[in-house]
């Protein structure tokens, strides 16, 4: 009786659990300490994105001291906009004329990661493809639709899809086994496919570091802390032990 | 020196009088168990989020305009901000944890029957306090669920027939939600509903004192003066007060007693409450929610509307009723339900140890409910999880009504004399 009672109880949350899903993404290989591979991603940032995307929650020298470069490495290769190193990052386009030019104003990325999850956006730059019939030519497996051009294509060549007929005789998007849409490049890019997957895990690992600034330093408090509470709380089960002998 | 001081001031107010009676000679069941870790917990995250929030104020700017910049300062440019943040973040989900915990123990051992009614809802409003604190507060960010959720929520009281439209725009202060409401809600989250809390929580432990506290077998330690041999009292001093009316049996002074114990109790819930806040401070997307990283925008539906998990019970029961006033109406009757607890409760056996097979079925049947009924208000909707949550909803409230009919003649287990320990 008590066991089916357990079953049931653990059983019935479950079952409201299961149900929802999420699209399929890549993991994201990166590494908040990997002081390289953000400077890397930093450089890529500030000339493939900044141009239109802001990280407007940070400032300049708060990211050159996080990814160990000095202010004045900052202000001569990474400030293009002619702003002090104290700046908060906007970057030069006014919101309305962007959003003239596309439609709606692109995001500021400050804290992208957190809002699409660090896998989606290392995909996402992974998933755009040639489609004629999209404004910039290109289209995203993971974004469909989206309005933005394929900033890399430079690196990466011009990616294309492969398609299958569903049964509804619709032509879409083919996926492999991990359900991820396969994509690869004409080979027309400054980059092998090696060292465009290393730039846009960069990126991404410079995103991550964005959207926390605070995260290695809040980790690393972290153990400490709870290796103290731990000790605190032998000491205080042994005090509450000793005090209690006299009522038992 | 320092006794000289105690004697001055003492001499002026009751202090060492008012310790003894509260503190140091304060009677305490000598059984209480894990679950009576919760009260002490629920006033250590109080203190909590009224310090973290002391000091997030000092950086937090209420504007439409600059709300949400001025949160990223806190998490960026201030000094331990994001710690600040994170404790407060965190704090308020951690209070909702104890909150529920310390009112299932309430549940199980029956302490909101007699004489401790009005013990129960004073919790009860800190409760409901509670809620219109954690509501008010997830507006502050003006992260993009901040405003959605309010969105969805105030327009709640749109339901209510001839007032409704005209109440939905006396909350918000404005046609939409907007930097009116973020002010009103600001200056009602961080004076007006604190003050009210703390003035609750100090009646509630004034209530307390004055009934005692229950415990696990539910009966009374404190027995008719004269009724106990001398040899078994209690062989602890207390205060007149107690001591003088009633013979005390099976207990101890609440300090050094459980305030060691509770100490204990703190030092533990603190490691789980910091393992939160230094490794997974969104608590999985339910204490810090997605969208709410990118800044409110009117224009902009997330994919997903979902309220924060504490009120993800009540929400359910408010989307699986078709009707928008019904839903409004059982979702607040919900509460009353709780409120009402005491009075649908017409046994006289306190401590489920004792009572009927049928009551411990009932009491498990509302957890189970209570539970999904919580996770189904964070999903999106579709047929399975209305479906769960009409069942689930049906168990919530008949739980009350169940308790109502069988309470009256239930087949109890006879209530041992003493607390054996």
């Amino acid at each position: 009786m008590k066991k089916l009672l357990i079953a049931l109880v653990a059983l019935f949350p479950m079952l409201a659990m299961a149900s929802g899903g999420s699209a399929p993404m890549l993991k994201a290989p990166i590494d908040l300490t990997d002081k390289e591979s953000l400077q890397n991603g930093a450089k890529l940032f500030m000339n493939y994105c900044f141009g239109c995307h802001d990280t407007r929650y940070q400032r300049y020298n708060r990211v050159a001291r996080d990814i160990g470069i000095t202010d004045q490495q900052m202000i001569d290769n990474l400030i293009f906009t002619g702003v002090k190193v104290g700046n908060l990052m906007y970057n030069s386009v006014e919101d309305e004329q962007a959003a003239k030019w596309f439609g709606q104003t692109p995001p500021d990325l400050t804290m992208i990661t957190r809002v699409k999850g660090i896998d989606f956006v290392y995909t996402y730059l992974k998933s755009f493809y040639a489609d004629p019939e999209r404004p910039f030519g290109v289209n995203n497996s993971v974004f469909k639709d989206v309005g933005m051009p394929h900033v890399l294509q430079s690196l990466q060549g011009l990616p294309t899809a492969e398609f299958e007929t569903n049964e509804k005789g619709e032509s879409v998007l083919k996926h492999d086994e991990h359900g991820m849409a396969i994509i690869t490049t004409d080979g027309t890019g400054e980059m092998s496919d090696d060292e465009f997957d290393i730039a846009v895990r960069d990126i991404t690992n410079f995103l991550t570091y964005a959207s926390e600034p605070s995260k290695l330093q809040r980790q690393n408090t972290g153990k400490w802390v709870l290796g103290f509470l731990a000790i605190l709380f032998i000491l205080s089960y042994l005090l509450k032990k000793e005090y209690w002998r006299d009522v038992h | 020196m320092l006794a000289n001081l105690v004697s001055w001031i003492d001499k002026r107010i009751p202090m060492t009088e008012a310790f003894n009676k509260h503190v140091g000679q304060y009677p305490a069941p000598v059984n209480f168990n894990f679950w009576y870790f919760f009260g002490s917990l629920a006033m250590l995250v109080l203190v909590n989020q009224i310090l973290t929030g002391i000091w997030l104020t000092m950086n937090y700017t209420p504007s439409g305009a600059e709300a949400f910049a001025s949160v990223e300062y806190i998490m960026r440019d201030v000094e331990y901000g994001w710690l600040l943040r994170y404790m407060h973040s965190t704090g308020a989900s951690a209070f909702f944890v104890v909150v529920y915990l310390h009112m299932l123990r309430g549940m199980m051992y029956g302490s909101y029957q007699k004489p401790r009614e009005l013990l129960w809802l004073f919790g009860m409003f800190i409760y409901l306090v509670l809620m219109a604190e954690g509501f008010m507060g997830y507006l502050l960010p003006w992260g993009n669920m901040s405003f959605w959720g309010a969105q969805v929520i105030i327009s709640l009281f749109g339901a209510i027939p001839v007032i409704g439209d005209d109440l939905t725009l006396w909350i918000r202060g404005d046609y939409v939600i907007s930097g009116a409401t973020l002010n009103r809600f600001f200056a009602l989250h961080v004076i007006a509903l604190p003050l009210v809390l703390v003035i609750l929580v100090f009646l509630h432990i004034v209530a307390l004192h004055e009934v005692g506290s229950n415990n696990p077998e539910g009966i009374e330690i404190k027995k008719p003066k004269g009724s106990v041999a001398p040899e078994e009292l209690s062989k602890f001093k207390y205060h007149k007060q107690y001591s003088e009316k009633y013979d005390i049996v099976d207990a101890v002074p609440f300090h050094p007693y459980y305030s060691v114990k509770d100490i204990m109790g703190v030092v533990g819930f603190l490691f789980f409450f910091c393992a939160v806040i230094f490794f997974a401070p969104e608590g999985g997307g339910y204490f810090l929610e997605k969208p709410n990283f990118e800044p409110a925008n009117p224009l902009k539906t997330p994919e997903h509307i979902a309220p924060v998990w504490y009120f993800g019970p009540f929400y359910t029961i408010l989307r699986v009723i078709p009707d928008k006033l019904t839903g409004a109406g059982l979702m607040f009757g919900a509460i009353v339900m709780l409120f009402l607890l005491p009075w649908f409760d017409r046994g006289h056996v306190k401590s489920i140890r004792y009572r009927s097979l049928a009551h411990k079925i009932n009491l498990t049947q509302f957890c189970i409910c209570f539970v999904v009924l919580g996770i189904l208000g964070t999903k999106a909707a579709s047929p399975l999880n209305n479906f769960l949550g009409m069942v689930t909803s049906v168990g919530y409230f008949g739980f009350f009504i169940a308790l109502w009919f069988y309470s009256k003649n239930e087949k109890t287990k006879p209530l041992p004399e003493r607390i054996s320990h």
